[in-house]
């Protein structure tokens, strides 16, 4: 029951491996426009990467291998959540029921290697933004699998793939109620596990205010490389979630869907990035309100679906 | 077959009695439970692979005893941990206690409670089971008073004794009603003792969820496991936790063959207590600075997720979903041997920190991974099971329950769905505060500096106790590469839990089987990029320049190590947003004036089931008793004068 699909195989793969890095440029060429700056190149994060792939190494004398394990691993765990994303109206590369359990571990582990390696520093900074980190994600957590257990439910279907595959413009009309909750609450997980605004600032310059920048803080050349292009893909890989229940339309070729889907990635980055342009970002201790919040979003949304 | 299990608990006992007598007794002890595992596995797994039954039986002189033993899958899968587990913690046991001044006969418990455990899990009579239990409860509180100059030790062996016994209580009651009924105390017989009406079969239920609960550890039955596990020596908390408390797991589960339907009020019931331990256990153990109390929590967490299982399966069952009630049982069993496995690995581990640290104290350690690099390791990779991430051991079984769930979900009517919704993200919580929870307790011992002299000066274990270690690390990851195949064990086992064929068991593990398979694509394609990535990373740095400097301290001068952040600092956003539950006390001295000196902070988390529920409990229990204090005076005449009144009493009712 596994199914392997593999038509067009590479071009779906090379579509979230190459084009994950874009959604951060266009987030910050939106937030430019709402500050009336110029803003960075869209490519700005492709430079940045290449910048550090030629970079030597400086390692704390505290490390272990445990500190260089952590990107490796965790861009390892993205990059195979690739492999179980369907796309644009495809199926997943690798398919399977109850896959979206393997991608929600696969995130856990990614969780686990950098919160480690973020403490093999033994920086208090390090150490503080490891703690807040588990924290959201150990609330996030529930609030990605009962959407899932929604998103089951209404499709009678195991896997990301038929999941998507089945999410038409019926059952938008059936269950509009019920979607657009479980849309807000993959939202607010796309943004907390992403650490955007209102979780985090990515870009800002005290250590005593970051959470996932600060657990990357001694991490340089290379392998800050693997982190940022990490997180690239896990946005790429969160934020399909979403496009794929947005987008219920499939069209007969394959091209318009393709087409319609990165449109529906980049319209995301422009909406996190009006979001970050237009709120600040919320108290450290009301955050864990906001993502028990998306618990309920959910289960509201179940409960929707159960008594419709 | 079943001479090769005799002859193995013969060695057991034999051993042990060895170690009362002799000044080698440790050496002989340990290489009979070696010698006898061996041999013990040789019938659990010849009936775990085809399926069979291996039978017992002779006459026993005790009333409506027999001595009926039978090793079926059932039997088979949960006798596994005991002749697997026991060796290798008794190994690591032999150079633990070396250190500690010997204790030699407590090797005579240790054999004993093996033995003890072997028979209770073969028993087929409930006589026999209940003796055995018996002996299992003693034999572990010799070994948690094993250091018994300590005033603490022996808190906790008596909080340990008293609580086993409360929970034996309700067993004996339940195995009375049981024998009441099918008048017989076989346990072949009860299934034909035709209680069906509902509200005896929910009493019955009922005795066997606080019985068993008692010994598993469910929330709020769990009191006795922090008290216990920190007292007891590590290998000794590594049997009693990755095994010992299984056995309560098996009680439940064999009274569950004894009932031929199930209400959904049961399975309701399993998955609130199965969320409840589940939750509750993973905060406390989010709280604790002593690790080995933390891992203690840590079990009642475990058994959390266990019980979720058997609850989804049970639910499958009692509402004909056979898809869900075969994989919901599934996950839950195969957790068990998953559990048996890490926790056993991370006690061992944490022994061996203790040893060669000299704290427990979660505050007090660090930088271990460089001196311990064997014991780092391993710790590392049971601390990443036990969080359920893959690609280890952990993560099957919580897939195989999340599956079931899903399907549940899917198919389910309206309280179904409200019920595997609740267990479903109950144990998405888990899993998430796990994580946390793990991260702090091999990021805080094993990276970073050492916080303490103590720590500064750690150096490896000896190759006795970092061998079993390693051993049950590659266990960890073996279960799960062979997961798929291992599925079909339960092809024997699950028939009689759901009242399904075997064929339409076996239908079912195939398609969950597809699932395992998917998930090591998943699991092998992480390895694969992983080795890929340190290939790159290697050829990308080779030739440049890598220079090792301190860490990033804001450009603080003189850092030191005592700066970084504890286990409590770590914890405490947690701590703090499960205040209302966690209950900590904090002690703060604040700096006070102008120049400020000396502050300090402690924070503890006291169990608040033991302080709110059964300290008041005993408490009045106490003032009733002392109310019939005058009754028991000392004076032997008056006492012989309450013998023949209560003889008269009697003749009088039986005459009548």
């Amino acid at each position: 029951m596994i199914r392997v699909t593999t038509d067009m195989a590479v071009l779906r793969l090379a579509a979230a491996l190459v084009l994950a890095p874009l959604l951060f440029g266009v987030i910050a060429r939106t937030q430019a426009l709402f500050a009336g700056r110029k803003g960075p190149p869209l490519l700005q994060m492709y430079f940045d990467i290449a910048k550090l792939m030629r970079k030597g190494a400086a390692i704390s004398r505290t490390t272990t291998w445990v500190f260089r394990l952590g990107p490796i691993v965790g861009l390892a765990c993205v990059a195979t959540g690739c492999l179980l994303l369907p796309f644009a109206g495809f199926p997943a590369l690798v398919s399977f029921p109850g896959d979206f359990v393997v991608l929600t571990a696969l995130l856990a582990l990614m969780r686990f290697v950098t919160v480690s390696a973020a403490l093999d520093t033994g920086s208090s900074f390090e150490g503080m933004g490891a703690s807040r980190d588990v924290q959201f994600s150990a609330l996030a957590e529930p609030a990605l699998l009962v959407s899932f257990a929604v998103l089951a439910r209404q499709t009678s279907a195991l896997s990301m793939s038929d999941m998507f595959g089945q999410v038409s413009a019926i059952f938008w009309h059936q269950a509009a109620p019920s979607f657009i909750l479980v849309l807000a609450a993959l939202f607010i997980v796309f943004l907390a596990e992403n650490a955007r605004i209102p979780f985090d600032d990515p870009n800002t310059h005290l250590e005593l205010t970051m959470v996932h920048e600060v657990m990357v803080l001694d991490h340089g050349g290379p392998d800050l490389g693997f982190i940022l292009y990490g997180s690239a893909l896990k946005m790429w890989i969160l934020g399909a979630l979403i496009v794929n229940i947005v987008i219920p339309i499939h069209a007969v070729s394959a091209w318009p869907d393709i087409f319609l889907f990165i449109m529906g990635m980049l319209l995301l980055a422009v909406a996190v990035g009006v979001v970050e342009s237009v709120m600040a970002r919320l108290r450290l201790l009301q955050v864990p309100q906001l993502l028990v919040g998306a618990v309920g979003l959910a289960i509201l949304a179940l409960m929707l679906m159960l008594g419709a | 077959m079943m001479t090769l299990f005799i002859a193995s608990v013969s060695l057991l006992l034999a051993t042990g009695f060895a170690a009362l007598f002799s000044r080698k007794g440790s050496l002989i002890a340990v290489a009979g439970c070696v010698i006898a595992g061996l041999m013990g596995l040789i019938p659990v797994l010849a009936s775990l692979l085809t399926s069979a039954a291996f039978t017992l039986r002779t006459g026993w002189d005790v009333p409506f005893g027999a001595f009926s033993l039978e090793i079926d899958p059932l039997s088979a899968f949960f006798l596994l941990p005991v002749f697997l587990l026991s060796p290798m913690a008794a190994l690591y046991g032999q150079s633990y206690l070396k250190g500690q001044g010997g204790h030699v006969k407590s090797w005579f418990f240790w054999n004993s409670l093996v033995a003890s455990m072997a028979v209770l899990v073969a028993a087929r009579n409930a006589v026999l089971f209940l003796v055995a239990w018996e002996i299992m409860s003693l034999c572990s509180f010799f070994l948690v008073v094993c250091e018994h100059r300590h005033a603490e030790s022996r808190r906790a062996g008596w909080i340990y004794l008293v609580s086993m016994h409360l929970g034996t209580a309700f067993i004996v009651a339940l195995f009375l009603l049981l024998g009441n009924s099918a008048q017989s105390f076989d346990f072949s017989e009860f299934p034909q003792a035709g209680i069906v009406s509902s509200p005896a079969a929910t009493l019955l239920f009922f005795l066997s969820v606080v019985g068993f609960g008692t010994k598993a550890g469910f929330v709020p039955l769990h009191v006795w496991l922090p008290e216990a596990h920190p007292a007891a020596p590590s290998h000794v908390s590594a049997l009693m936790s990755g095994v010992m408390i299984k056995m309560g797991i098996y009680g439940l589960v064999r009274t569950l063959t004894f009932f031929s339907t199930y209400p959904f009020s049961w399975a309701a019931v399993l998955i609130a207590v199965g969320a409840l331990s589940g939750i509750l256990g993973v905060l406390f153990a989010i709280a604790q600075h002593d690790v080995k109390r933390l891992l203690a929590y840590h079990s009642v967490e475990n058994i959390g997720i266990i019980t979720l299982g058997l609850g989804i399966g049970l639910l499958g069952t009692s509402l004909q979903l056979p898809f869900v009630a075969v994989i919901g049982f599934a996950g839950g069993l195969l957790h068990v041997l998953n559990h048996a496995v890490f926790k056993s690995l991370l006690f061992l581990g944490a022994g061996a920190v203790a040893v060669r640290a000299g704290t427990r104290d979660m505050d007090q350690l660090g930088g271990l991974l460089k001196r311990m690099p064997r014991t780092g390791v391993t710790f590392f990779i049971g601390a990443a099971a036990i969080a359920g991430v893959p690609p280890l051991n952990g993560f099957v079984s919580e897939l195989l329950i999340f599956y079931a769930g899903f399907d549940s979900i899917v198919q389910g009517s309206v309280p179904v769905v409200a019920a595997t919704v609740a267990a479903v993200a109950a144990l998405g919580l888990i899993g998430g505060l796990a994580v946390a929870c793990f991260t702090k307790v091999f990021g805080i011992v094993f990276l970073g500096e050492p916080r303490s002299p103590a720590a500064e000066q750690a150096h490896e274990a000896d190759a006795l106790m970092t061998g079993p270690m390693l051993v049950l690390a590659s266990l960890c990851g073996l279960i799960a590469f062979t997961s798929p195949l291992i599925l079909g064990v339960f092809n024997g086992i699950l028939p009689g839990l759901t009242h399904l064929s075997e064929a339409a068991c076996s239908f079912r593990l195939d398609r969950a089987a597809h699932t395992l398979e998917g998930f090591l694509v998943a699991a092998a394609a992480v390895l694969v990029v992983t080795a890929v990535l340190v290939w790159v990373r290697r050829r990308l740095l080779s030739g440049r320049p890598q220079t090792v400097v301190v860490t990033w301290d804001c450009g603080y001068v003189t850092p030191s190590a005592r700066m970084q952040y504890t286990s409590s600092s770590f914890a405490q956003p947690l701590v703090d947003l499960f205040a209302h539950v966690l209950r900590t006390h904090t002690h703060l001295e604040a700096p006070a004036g102008h120049f400020p000196a000396i502050a300090s902070i402690r924070t503890h988390t006291a169990d608040i089931f033991r302080r709110l529920l059964f300290d008041p409990l005993f408490a009045a229990v106490q003032r009733a008793l002392i109310a019939g204090h005058f009754l028991q005076h000392g004076r032997v005449h008056l006492y012989v004068l309450y013998i023949a009144l209560t003889l008269l009493i009697l003749f009088a009712v039986k005459l009548q």
